[in-house]
């Protein structure tokens, strides 16, 4: 707790972000520095519950109001110690977390949370520049190795805490560097890379070997690895994006989200990317198909890319400001809310033709130029009905068909369940009834001996926030296999 | 051991050992030893007087027991026996209670002849002793043993008769206890004695002279008669429990008695004195656990005198006076009790004690004067004394003195010498046997005196990490306990109930102290309040305690004092290093092998082969230490070791004159030391605790600043404020007694593994043995050591206060609170449904004994056959909060709720604003607890019920403390307080300090308002069940038994997790308890604390209640989210604060709560047709239909043994197992019927009345139903002024004038008793002495004690001295008295007094209001007051002076006081004389015209 009835002298202040105009301007940090009086007295406004429903609500079971009051008293290293006890990166969950803490906190239930994301956040940059974060090296090793395939936030975590128990790790990535969507499909400006760089050079010092550009069940065999390893823990994330088949999909200038995305990422870390192949949304009326995170990651690229008109459509009813009664506060709030890139659209976009983005709209066809080039879009109102069995249904409204002229269409409107090709298929693995690599969360196991299943490849897409919690939880049940 | 008579056997929650009685006494005595047979009569008259002080069972003939010590009448005898009765002094007479079988008769009386032979004396005759059977009830009939007297010729080469006699009865006990004789049971020696007889039994005060036909008989005289009338809890036929014993009469209970017991047994090896001589062996044992704390009391007593010490020395040695903090005492006499503290613990508890040898006669309270005594003395020399006045009526003229007894001072008669001898007189001759201040000045030592050689160990806080982890500390412990004590000197407080899973029950490995439960008095004697009478409080502890207390020798000085059994490291190591013949210390590991398979037992046992090889060596200090604990060495738990070693060295008769220090790294909470000391350790060393301080500051943990020491010291000084609370709450003030008195219950230990080291703690549900506490220390241990692969840097969390995620179990998990708001709100059953199987279901997590349950035995039937929602709602009620813990719109939607579904709500303590009284917010339940704020005519005449609070789940034993910024305007207003001043509620209702006390409350509470209900609320603890009984016998019309688990607006946390038990076991041990003693069918049973579900309602209802509360759960319907944090006014959500804003938050709404309640009667009608019920009432105690759960598999719970919470005896079908008829109230009859009669214009028309009526001491409570009756017609404004006078002319019975209404003048000529004036609302009441009276008025007694406890408004005017504790808790009521005893103005919030002569000690305790005007007669006021939260200045301005003055004029014109005619004669002396006593807070207040 920070400061018995904090709450009712101390109003919750956001953190302040850099100018929109000159934010554009590059992938840098959108965030200031927080200031130290900000967050001891942003702290102070934490209650410290008798039932904590921000622990509760975050997947880590992170130990909010304990770091908060470390922080109120000034006691920074003692606040990471806490914080470090449930979360291995408090760098990435500081950056992109929608917070579900936040969004269950008791504070929330009639005034403001306790900005905890942002107290996080600089609980674990304080910890970095004071030096307090070092690598955690074990004090013996065991002799059992463990196989982790894929290097995204779940397959960090298990890699991290294996090790740190003392199991020789290997994380074999198929891309050239390690972190998964944390390095390629998040944007620079919500989590610059070195954030991501400094957490690996940890991780390896730790002793931890990466092995790059290797696609395992490609470019090593499954039963290489079967025979190499005691334990292999699959955290290779859910990849296979979701497709929109209407007619005209096929035209030229419709991409997925991802796609686009990692390019962006690439370009970043200085590397060029082919002309023909560049995704470039510059000068372009784009149009982002699904009103998620990645969807307005879309939009925050594409404003910084110099784009003409963006559109973002989403075929859901546009969510109420507050809660609605079947969402009661504890379970996270099912409202409108404002990222970061729709901040910068709203006052960016002048040439717009509509607001950027929009609710209940259903994409009909994507009409070409008659050289195989998008020319635009043809899309139509819906609304959403109950029918007899209480469920929702789609229904299009008669007569709301418009068109819309469209260089550029991204498709964000998820991933269906991992790629089964390659590795799946070759361990002739068990999946869920979505298609997921089927595995409980108690031990973590496939239908495969030794081999563990964890984060997006058996949750099906999650937050960052889960895969590290899977990444965790898979450790210290391969752990349990393997010294039972 | 023998078992008292007719007492069953212990069954299913039953145990005899848990009896209690509580009584009233009496003495009549010629002071000139003059004989006469009308001593015996007056005798049987005060019995006969006193008898509504004793009780009735099931059967209306049946009493408790009652009976009369008489001298020898020789006369008699002479004349009953003739010529062969020797002359008197040389024979004995032995009064017999024999088995009824003549077989075993005669083999009795051949045991018995033969040793008397053997003891070289003679029997003489066998006398039968005429009885008339057709006086007693049926039930004593069952049991009535056959009655003979032996007389035993003295031998004439014997020189200490009275001794000879003594080791006769010894002998002839253990020879019969040892004998086949079946029915052996059935005999008792009531006395045997040259000196004295008694005739007792199992009689209701009138039977005694009916029955014993001796009594009769004209040529029977004594000049002593003392009388004992017995009120039991239970009513098993018991004829040898009723008193007098061989020497004394007791009133009260003696707390401390298992530990008092255990010290006399470990003392028995090394009893000897010259005068006992050889004699000693045959006496042995001296105590028995299975009889009553007054036997035991009286067979210790008996020894002491028997090896030469006068009556006196030995009852002052026994139940000393509070000497500690007496200024007033003399050097000398304070050196006698201070030597004997070396030798003897007290005998603790609420006490009237009257004795006699048959020649003197001593009487005396115990220290804080807690039961009443007053006496009369005549003009022709013949004492009455009893605990009431008016027993026999003695004209005014024939009186010479009224006078009652004090705390600290005894009443010393000596027959023989025809006189009193004054209490200075006598305890100076007392102390001046020996020179007991010299000894001590040479030999004694403070520890503080003692210079440190060496140190012992260096703070290693490298390792502090694994240690901390080897104890088990969590950042709980560091952050929520320690830290707080040694930053704020005081034990943390938290708020709501406890809510985890028992540790029996409990996934994680818990320390062995988890398994202890805290006991506490409640109704059969009161809990001490620590802070404001700590005067009756010590925690000094001696080092080198010898064991022989029979001789008074200079060895027996040779101690070294402690201040307080908390040691710091230093001191421990002045211990260590301590080099004297008398104090050899030697420390001794406590650790175990973790590896070897048993190693924790093997431990104990290389442990016990240690200490016997260390006492061989002579070493008699015995520092068990679990210092050196390393990664080979695990710690045996501490508390094991000590008790282990405690109980082995007993067992071994080896535990005298050795002393156990425990040093431990685990001890840290409050509880921890209670349980070390309460099992014989006689200091602590919490050497990690107080290392943990360091390591907290220099890492900036939980403790920024400060210096270490101070910290550390002010952690000890928390340490021992929380241990003056947990004495205090079972009413113990002394560390001596409290250590070994094994004051708990313990949770979850199997028996077997009890009775070994824990012997005589119960545990009646069995649980976990030895090898699971080892499994848990290995646990613990593991942990620290296991570092290697351990990933954790920090301690752990194991969420015990505050939940935490894979911490322990809370049943207010987020889920289940989220799902009852949410279902509650939107009506939705089905979520509701989810919810309560989160709480039902414990098959993965169990929290909860229910949680063990299971359904059996079903026999469905269609729902629609149960009975309706609305019926079953009308027996659900809210739980008591009051207004002040929770805000205006919960209380008040809380009542409008349980209005709406025809349930009852509850004002919860605090008062109610008049206004709700007529709308639906009222609060059908009233209470009435400690502090009796609000508590008005008005108030309780609004009420269907109103509910005495014994003790509270969260915090049994505990007062409260409502600090003055909390007290807004309104909250002010409806306690009748003034803002900004602080609320106190003392520990205790200081109008029941024992079970007839409760009785006269209830009998209160049914005057002011008949149509009412009156409710008693208990806590579950070992013997609630007997408790209960006895508050059946009180004709309380139900009994709440709450669970340990109730919520709580602000309460110690180690009250809040350690204090009372689940209410599974409370409520099943008061069925099985009222059923077998047939008083459940007159008593509905109600039971509350954490009641959640639909199936915890079915489950309290099979294992006997009627009805059911509930609390938190309410509260989170209403918005509540289990914040705890109440107690700092906080509350995010508006329920538990009155901060405005805050307020503003509430969104609880009635509907909600009536959704609630509504899903929870659909939930239990469900169940019962599930099982086939179709009415609660079917239901009520058919606990045949729970069995013990399959589906459990769990290291710890599968030990655990239900069978006794589900056992029913097996008894006729006769005996109602629930409510069948009503309680006889015994208002019918009373005066106040006439009084209301006579009142009647007045009442009507509002007419004025005036009338003259006598009154007596049997006519209790006068004026209060007539009371009731105005301020059920005129509300709180009730009538003009003086419009019903009534002119009283007699002895006023107890609560004379409680609960008067504006209106009354009560005027009465002659005396009254205790609680005059209680509760006063607006009348005028005038005690004044007879005209014709010979003595002086300013210093005679003429009034009891706790007079106007609770005032509220209306004057008061006493014509002479009273008791203990005036106008407590006072919060408007003017009076003037002219005398009064220790405690006055406790805890005054408002009002006047003035005191015209003496006050006693400790005045103005916890006064945070009114003034107190005291003519300081003798310039010593000084001495006496508390100035804790007073200022204490002359009269100064004109305005007080003015006030006080104008009380005088008013005392002397309606009594016609001298005090206040001299007073008033010399006005401008007499005006310096007075002191004024006022809070400053109310200084100012009253100095800006704000307060009246």
């Amino acid at each position: 707790m920070g400061k018995a009835g904090g709450f009712l002298e101390i109003n919750r202040e956001e953190a302040s972000k850099r100018p929109i105009q000159k934010r554009v301007e590059d992938y840098k940090e959108l965030y200031k520095p927080f200031t130290e009086s900000y967050l001891k007295s942003q702290a102070a406004r934490c209650m410290d519950c008798g039932v904590p429903f921000c622990q509760f609500a975050c997947p880590l079971g992170n130990l909010c109001p304990e770091w908060n009051d470390f922080v109120h008293k000034g006691n920074w290293k003692k606040a990471l110690e806490i914080l470090e006890e449930t979360n291995n990166f408090p760098e990435f969950t500081g950056r992109v977390c929608p917070v579900l803490c936040e969004g269950s906190c008791v504070l929330g239930l009639n005034d403001k949370p306790v900005t905890i994301r942002n107290i996080e956040l600089s609980i674990v940059e304080k910890g970095w520049e004071e030096g307090w974060i070092k690598p955690k090296l074990p004090k013996i090793r065991t002799k059992k190795k463990v196989a982790v395939v894929g290097s995204g936030p779940a397959g960090l975590a298990a890699a991290q805490q294996l090790n740190r128990l003392g199991h020789n790790v290997t994380v074999f990535e198929r891309d050239k560097k390690a972190g998964g969507i944390l390095t390629y499909g998040i944007p620079d400006y919500k989590i610059e890379k070195w954030v991501v760089e400094r957490r690996i050079e940890q991780i390896e010092a730790e002793g931890v070997k990466f092995v790059y550009n290797t696609n395992v069940g490609i470019d090593c065999s499954v039963e290489e690895l079967e025979e190499k390893f005691d334990a292999i823990v699959l955290a290779g994330g859910s990849k296979l994006a979701r497709d929109l088949p209407v007619y005209g999909r096929e035209l030229n200038g419709i991409y997925y989200a991802m796609d686009y995305l990692i390019q962006q990422n690439v370009i970043n870390e200085g590397k060029q990317i082919p002309e023909k192949e560049f995704i470039n949304a510059k000068n372009k009326s784009v149009i982002i198909i699904g009103g998620g995170d990645t969807g307005a990651d879309c939009l925050g690229t594409a404003l910084r890319q110099g784009a003409k008109k963006v559109y973002q459509i989403e075929l859901l009813t546009k969510p109420l400001l507050d809660r609605p009664q079947q969402n009661p506060w504890p379970n996270y709030p099912q409202v409108l809310k404002v990222n970061t890139a729709h901040e910068e659209a709203n006052e960016l976009l002048k040439e717009n033709e509509m607001e950027v983005r929009q609710w209940e709209i259903l994409t009909k066809e994507f009409i070409g130029d008659g050289k195989g080039n998008l020319k635009k879009i043809k899309a139509i109102k819906v609304e959403w009905k109950e029918d007899e069995n209480g469920k929702k249904q789609l229904h299009e409204l008669e007569g709301t068909e418009f068109e819309l002229d469209i260089d550029l269409a991204l498709l964000a409107i998820g991933f269906v369940h991992p790629e089964h090709e390659g590795l799946v298929k070759n361990l002739n693995l068990e999946l869920d009834g979505r298609g997921n690599v089927k595995a409980n969360t108690i031990d973590f196991k496939t239908n495969k001996e030794k081999v563990f299943a964890a984060g997006d490849i058996r949750k099906g897409q999650s937050l960052v926030v889960w895969a590290i919690a899977e990444g965790r939880g898979v450790a210290e049940a391969v752990d349990k296999y393997l010294m039972d | 051991m023998k078992r008292p008579i007719g007492m069953p056997e212990a069954q299913g929650l039953y145990s005899p050992r848990n009896e209690k009685d509580n009584c009233g006494i009496g003495l009549v005595a010629d002071i000139k030893g003059r004989k006469s047979h009308k001593i015996i009569k007056q005798g049987i008259q005060v019995l006969e007087k006193i008898e509504h002080r004793g009780a009735v069972g099931a059967d209306p003939k049946t009493g408790d027991g009652a009976g009369i010590l008489l001298q020898i009448p020789d006369e008699f005898f002479r004349i009953e026996l003739g010529e062969k009765l020797p002359i008197q002094g040389e024979y004995g007479v032995g009064m017999m209670f024999l088995p009824r079988k003549s077989d075993e008769i005669l083999i009795c009386e051949g045991i018995i002849e033969k040793i008397v032979e053997e003891e070289n004396q003679e029997v003489l005759e066998w006398r039968n002793v005429p009885v008339d059977p057709t006086h007693v009830g049926e039930t004593a009939a069952s049991t009535m043993p056959v009655i003979k007297q032996i007389f035993i010729k003295k031998n004439e080469e014997t020189t200490n008769f009275e001794l000879k006699l003594y080791v006769i009865r010894k002998r002839i006990e253990k020879a019969i206890e040892n004998s086949e004789i079946k029915n052996k049971d059935h005999f008792y020696i009531p006395s045997m004695s040259s000196k004295v007889i008694v005739y007792k039994g199992l009689l209701l005060s009138d039977q005694v002279s009916k029955f014993y036909l001796d009594l009769n008989n004209k040529n029977m005289k004594t000049s002593i008669a003392l009388i004992h009338q017995r009120y039991s809890t239970n009513t098993f036929p018991s004829w040898d429990l009723a008193q007098p014993f061989r020497y004394l009469a007791h009133n009260g209970e003696i707390n401390t008695v298992k530990g008092n017991t255990n010290w006399m047994t470990s003392r028995e090896p090394e009893l000897y004195n010259e005068v006992l001589g050889n004699e000693i062996k045959k006496v042995l044992p001296i105590t028995n656990p299975e009889n009553s704390d007054s036997a035991n009391l009286d067979n210790v007593l008996e020894l002491l005198i028997a090896s030469g010490k006068s009556l006196l020395e030995a009852i002052s040695i026994l139940v000393p006076v509070a000497w500690e903090k007496d200024t007033g005492m003399s050097k000398k006499v304070k050196a006698f009790y201070e030597y004997y503290s070396g030798i003897m613990e007290p005998w603790d508890g609420p006490a009237a004690l009257a004795l006699t040898d048959g020649e003197q006669i001593v009487a005396t309270l115990d220290r804080n004067g807690l039961r009443p005594a007053r006496y009369i003395v005549t003009t022709d020399d013949v004492i009455i004394l009893a605990s009431e006045a008016g027993t026999i009526e003695i004209e005014a003229s024939k009186i010479k003195e009224n006078g009652r007894l004090m705390p600290g001072k005894v009443l010393y008669i000596d027959t023989k010498k025809g006189k009193f001898i004054s209490d200075e007189e006598a305890k100076e001759k007392m102390s001046s046997k020996k020179p007991y201040k010299k000894w001590l000045e040479k030999n004694k030592k403070n520890l503080a005196e003692i210079k440190i050689i060496s140190k012992r160990h260096t703070n290693d806080l490298e390792k502090i990490m694994e240690k901390l982890k080897t104890f088990g500390y969590t950042r709980e412990d560091l952050k929520e306990i320690i830290a707080p004590m040694a930053k704020n000197e005081k034990e943390p407080i938290g708020s709501m109930g406890n809510d985890v899973a028992l540790s029996v029950l409990s996934d994680n490995s818990k320390l062995l102290f988890m398994y202890f439960k805290q006991l506490f008095a409640q109704v059969t004697n009161p809990p001490i309040d620590p802070i404001r009478e700590r005067i009756v409080m010590s925690l000094t502890t001696n080092i080198g305690v010898k064991g022989n207390i029979l001789e008074d020798d200079e060895d027996k000085s040779k101690l070294i004092e402690l201040n307080s059994p908390i040691l710091t490291n230093e001191e421990m190591d002045k211990i260590v290093n301590l080099s004297d013949e008398n104090f050899r210390g030697k420390e001794i590991p406590i650790l175990f092998d973790p590896i070897v398979e048993k190693g924790l037992e093997k431990g104990l046992e290389t442990l016990f082969q240690k200490v016997d090889k260390v006492i061989e060596e002579g070493y008699n200090i015995l520092i068990l230490s679990d210092r050196n604990t390393d990664e080979f060495n695990a710690p045996i738990p501490s508390l094991l070791a000590t008790a282990a070693v405690h109980h082995y060295l007993i067992r071994k008769k080896k535990r005298n004159g050795i002393d156990i220090i425990i040093e431990t790294g685990e001890a840290r909470e409050v509880m921890h030391f209670a349980l070390l000391i309460g099992y014989g350790a006689l200091a602590v060393n919490p050497y990690i605790a107080l290392d943990s301080i360091e390591y907290m500051i220099k890492n900036k943990l939980y403790l920024t600043e400060g210096k270490i020491k101070n910290k550390e010291e002010k952690y000890v000084k928390a340490v021992n404020k929380g241990l003056l609370k947990i004495m205090s709450k079972m009413g113990i003030s002394t560390i001596q007694s409290y250590r070994g008195a094994q004051i708990f219950e313990i949770l979850g230990l199997k028996k077997i593994f009890v009775d070994k080291y824990f012997t005589g703690t119960i545990s009646r549900i069995e649980g976990i043995g030895i090898d699971i506490i080892e499994k848990e220390s290995k646990l613990r241990h593991k942990k620290a050591y296991e570092t290697l692969r351990g990933i954790h840097n920090v301690l752990s969390n194991e969420g015990e206060y505050h939940w935490r995620k894979n911490g322990e179990k809370h049943l207010f998990s987020p889920e289940v609170i989220a799902k009852l708001q949410d279902s509650t709100r939107i009506g939705d059953y089905a979520e509701y449904k989810e919810y309560a199987e989160l709480i039902n279901d414990q098959s993965e997590k169990i929290a909860t004994i229910r949680g063990l349950f299971e359904f059996q035995d079903k026999q469905a039937i269609p729902i629609e056959e149960v009975e309706s929602i609305e019926n079953i709602m009308k027996r659900f009620v809210t739980g008591a909060m009051s207004y002040g813990s929770i805000s205006q719109e919960a209380h008040e939607t809380l009542a409008i709720a349980m209005n709406t579904i025809g349930g009852k709500s509850n004002s919860g303590e605090g008062g109610e604003n008049p206004e709700r009284f007529k709308d639906n917010r009222r609060s059908a339940i009233k209470q009435i607890a400690s502090g009796r704020f609000g508590v008005t005519t008005h108030y309780l005449v609004n009420a269907d019920e109103l509910q005495i609070k014994m003790a509270q789940g969260a915090k049994p034993g505990e007062g409260g403390h409502l600090p003055g910024h909390k007290v807004t305007e309104t909250i002010a207003k409806v306690r009748y307080t003034s803002p900004g001043i602080d609320l106190i509620s003392p520990p205790p209702h200081h109008d029941i300090y024992s079970i007839e006390d409760l009785a006269q409350l209830i009998f209160d509470l049914k005057n002011v308002n008949e149509k009412a209900r009156v409710s008693v609320k208990l806590v579950s603890e070992v013997g609630v069940g007997t408790i209960a009984a006895g508050v059946s016998k009180a004709h309380a019309d139900m009994i709440l038994i709450s669970g340990h688990d109730g919520g709580t607006g602000a309460a110690p946390l180690t009250s809040i997790k350690h204090t009372g038990l689940p209410w599974e076991l409370g409520l099943s041990e008061t069925q099985q308890v009222l059923s077998m003693n047939n008083l459940r069918g007159r008593v509905r049973i109600q039971t509350d604390g954490q009641m959640k579900t639909g199936r915890d309602v079915v489950i309290a209802s099979l294992l006997g209640a009627e009805e059911f509360g509930f609390a938190t759960a309410p509260l989170v319907v209403l918005g509540c989210v289990m914040m705890r944090v109440c107690h700092t006014n906080n509350c995010p959500v508006g329920v538990a604060t009155q901060n405005p804003e805050l307020r503003k938050r509430f969104l609880g709404k009635a509907k909600y709560l009536i959704n609630y309640f509504k899903f929870i009667a659909q939930d239990v009608r469900e169940i019962m047709s599930e099982l086939g019920f179709r009415t609660i009432e079917e239901m009520v105690g058919k606990s045949e239909k729970i069995k013990m759960t399959n589906a459990i598999n769990h290291w710890k719970a599968n030990g655990v043994d239900i069978s006794n919470i589900l056992y029913k005896p097996t008894l006729p079908k006769k005996i109602a197992t629930h409510c069948v008829t009503k309680q006889d109230h015994g208002i019918k009859n009373i005066l106040d019927r006439e009084l209301i009669k006579k009142a009647k214009s007045a009442l009507e028309n509002k007419e004025k009345v005036e009338f003259d009526v006598d009154i007596y001491n049997t006519n209790r409570t006068a004026g209060t139903m007539l009371s009731g009756e105005i301020a059920r017609r005129y509300e709180a404004e009730g009538l003009e002024d003086d419009t019903i006078k009534i002119n009283f002319k007699g002895y006023a019975g107890q609560s004379f004038g409680t609960f008067g209404m504006q209106g009354i003048t009560y005027n009465l000529t002659g005396q009254a008793n205790d609680y005059i004036g209680k509760g006063l609302f607006g009348a005028k009441i005038i005690i004044k002495v007879p005209e014709d009276a010979n003595y002086k008025a300013e210093e005679n007694v003429i009034g009891g004690n706790t007079i106007l406890y609770g005032a509220i408004k209306g004057e008061l005017y006493l014509n002479g001295i009273v008791g203990e504790r005036f106008a407590v808790r006072n919060s408007g009521a003017y009076a003037v008295v002219e005398g009064i005893g220790d405690h006055g103005c406790e805890y005054m919030t408002g009002g006047r007094i003035a005191v015209l002569g003496k006050t006693g000690r400790n005045f103005a305790a916890g006064m945070s209001g009114g003034i107190a005007y005291v003519y300081d007669i003798d310039s010593d006021f000084d001495s006496k007051i508390n100035k804790d939260m007073v200022l204490v200045e002359k009269l100064e301005t004109e305005k007080y002076e003015l006030e006080i003055k104008e009380m005088i004029e008013k005392h002397l014109e309606y009594t016609g006081s001298n005090r206040a005619k001299e007073i008033l004669d010399n006005w401008s002396i007499a005006k310096d004389k007075f002191v004024k006593v006022i809070p400053p807070r109310y200084k100012e207040l009253f100095e800006e015209g704000k307060v009246k």
